[in-house]
Parts: structure tokens; C-alpha cells; sequence
């Protein structure tokens, strides 16, 4: 059962910043199997197929072309079956006002993109490090709510 | 009378599997031959009757020892965070040993192997999870729950609640009310 490996769906413009995000995973501990899309409209396609794996873990990045992570967030969270999906906001703002925005809004986490890759690596790692306690300890998912 | 069988072995096994975890109300997929995977976390004892259930049918339970130690530790952790009184006064680390009857140390290699994360760092965490339900309940101030946790302040408390979640306590209580007004809402 531990050797399960983590679903992870990241959602993000920018090809450089997708590139180093599955390089970052690829050195963390957990093993995890990411898919990446490139904007809003395109992810709620993505989880809308029939017979997916829904990811335990989804990082949204805020400022996407067609559609914003924010109405990404809203529409996966009146959702029933997504209820499940741990949402991380993955963004470059890191405005008191956004953070809590997005937790009212129901984010469980939100990261401000490190600048540098040992950053990153560090962050990520704490994020599905918690995660997986989340899912494996059957912890209280309403409440959960990490800002890094 | 002699009569012949002929059987699928596999086809036993996925039924024996199927019967007995129904028995115990898990949730459970099969994953192929000699594979399965319970959907939840299992306390200790079950997985104790579980394994004996299986033994009866000579099905061995096999490479989840470390697994059972693990959630044993979860368990008495848990047990440990959530005691309203009689918090144990000696160390945490001799705490544990003494109840799972293995040394601190092999204790905490198996649980970090398994888990990710350390016994330390889990120990916060449920802490803090502790923590957030009380502020939840609104029974209790900052200072009264830094003091019923067992924290040496409430500067204390706030601080480990910070480094854990990113959050200052009232931020959280904050979030989660406001959060909770638009559930009522809509």
C-alpha cells in the first residue's frame, strides 16, 4: 500500500516552468506520475474524460490564457466527484489577499513559485509529503491548508 | 465413490480474499494474483484479524509487517495526542518504545521508510490537526489550547502552527469561517 505511487496533475502556461516542475518531482522521495496541461480549458477536459485516474493532487497555476486557475478552482469545487483532489495554487503572486482568496475559495494549498530549482524541490516535496499523510492517516481534508 | 476435481486455484483465492475483507467491511480492490489493496487505513487490529482470517485458508499475508508497526505507531500517537489528560510525562521516545516493544530506533526507520515523513515531524502534524479542531469548536482560546497540547507557550504553539501549515492560528480560524459562510450561502 506505501508503495503506491501519487497522481499528480499540474496545470500551467508556461513550458519552462512545466519542465521544471517534472524535473523537480523526478528527485523527491515519493514517486509520483504527473500529466501536465496548458491551461484552464484544457484540464477541465482533461478531468471530464470518462474513466480517468483523478489525481490526488492538483496544482493550478492562477494566470492561464482561456481560463484562470481561479475559475479552475471553482468549477472543480462544485463538483462532487472532484472532492477528493487536493487543489494547489501554484503562482508567482503572493499577496496576502490572493492566499486567503484562494483558501476561502477552497484551495488546500497555495505555493508561491520558488525563483530556484533547490527551492522548488524543497517546497514540492513538503507538499506531497503532506499530502500523502493526508491520504494515508485519513486526516480531516476540510481543514487542510498549507500556505509555502 | 472416487470422483475428480478440477479447480482454479485462482479463482479460490480472489473468492476466500473477497469474503473475508467483506466480512471486516473494507474497502478493497484485487489487484491480479497475489495482490491486493485495502482503499482506507486499517487500524492494527484489524489487520490482525485479517491476517488470522487469511492464515485459516493457509493465505500468508506477506511484506506488510513493517506496514502493521507503522500503524501501530499511528495508533498510539493518535491515542497519545488525543489523551484529555495524564499526558505522558516521560519522553516520547521512550513513550513509544515501551508500548510497541521495539527499540526507538528501529522504530523510527521502519515508520520514516514507510511513511516519507519522520516520527517527529507526524507527531506535529497531528498536533496540529488537534489544534485546528479545537479552534474550530470556539470553546477554547489560543493560550487555553497551547496549554491543553501540552505546548510550554502559546508563542509556542503559534509558531510550530505557522511552520506546519504557513498559517497563523487566527488566519486559519478566519479562513475556515469565512469559508463556511459561503457553503451556508450557496
Amino acid at each position: 500500500m506505501q508503495h503506491e505511487v501519487i497522481h499528480v496533475l499540474l496545470a500551467d502556461d508556461d513550458d519552462d516552468d512545466r519542465l521544471f516542475f517534472k524535473d523537480a518531482l523526478e528527485e523527491i522521495k515519493i514517486k509520483t506520475h504527473v500529466i501536465t496541461v496548458i491551461d484552464g480549458v484544457e484540464l477541465l477536459d482533461h478531468l471530464l474524460k470518462p474513466d480517468i485516474v483523478l489525481p490526488h493532487v492538483l496544482f493550478l497555476d492562477l494566470n492561464m490564457p482561456r481560463k484562470g486557475g481561479m475559475d479552475c478552482l471553482k468549477e472543480i469545487k462544485s463538483e462532487n466527484r472532484f472532492k477528493d483532489i487536493a487543489i494547489a495554487i501554484y503562482s508567482t503572486s503572493a499577496s496576502e489577499k490572493d492566499i486567503e482568496e484562494a483558501f476561502v475559495k477552497g484551495a488546500n494549498v497555495y505555493i508561491k513559485k520558488p525563483s530556484d530549482f533547490e527551492q522548488l524541490k524543497k517546497v514540492l516535496s513538503k507538499v506531497i509529503t503532506i499530502n500523502w499523510q493526508y491520504h494515508t492517516s485519513g486526516l480531516n481534508r476540510d481543514s487542510f491548508l498549507l500556505s509555502v | 465413490m472416487k470422483f475428480y476435481l478440477k479447480y482454479d486455484i485462482q479463482k479460490i483465492c480472489k473468492k476466500v480474499l473477497e469474503e473475508q475483507m467483506d466480512k471486516l467491511d473494507l474497502s478493497y480492490d484485487i489487484i491480479g494474483f497475489g495482490k491486493a489493496e485495502i482503499k482506507e487505513s486499517v487500524s492494527a487490529t484489524k489487520l490482525k484479524h485479517l491476517h488470522s482470517f487469511l492464515n485459516g485458508y493457509g493465505i500468508e499475508v506477506v511484506g506488510t509487517q513493517k506496514s502493521i508497526l507503522v500503524q501501530k505507531t499511528k495508533d498510539a500517537i493518535i491515542e497519545m495526542v488525543y489523551m484529555e489528560e495524564n499526558l505522558p510525562t516521560s519522553k516520547i521516545s521512550s513513550y513509544l518504545s515501551k508500548k510497541l516493544k521495539h527499540s526507538y530506533g528501529y522504530n523510527s526507520n521502519v515508520f520514516s521508510d514507510v511513511t516519507f515523513t519522520s516520527i517527529e515531524n507526524f507527531i506535529i502534524l497531528q498536533k496540529i490537526e488537534r489544534a485546528k479542531e479545537l479552534i474550530l469548536t470556539n470553546e477554547l482560546n489560543f493560550t487555553e489550547i497551547a496549554w491543553k497540547l501540552n505546548y510550554s507557550s502559546s508563542a509556542h504553539f503559534s509558531t510550530q502552527f505557522k511552520n506546519t501549515t504557513g498559517l497563523s492560528p487566527s488566519a486559519f480560524q478566519r479562513i475556515i469561517r469565512r469559508r463556511r459562510n459561503i457553503d451556508i450561502k450557496s
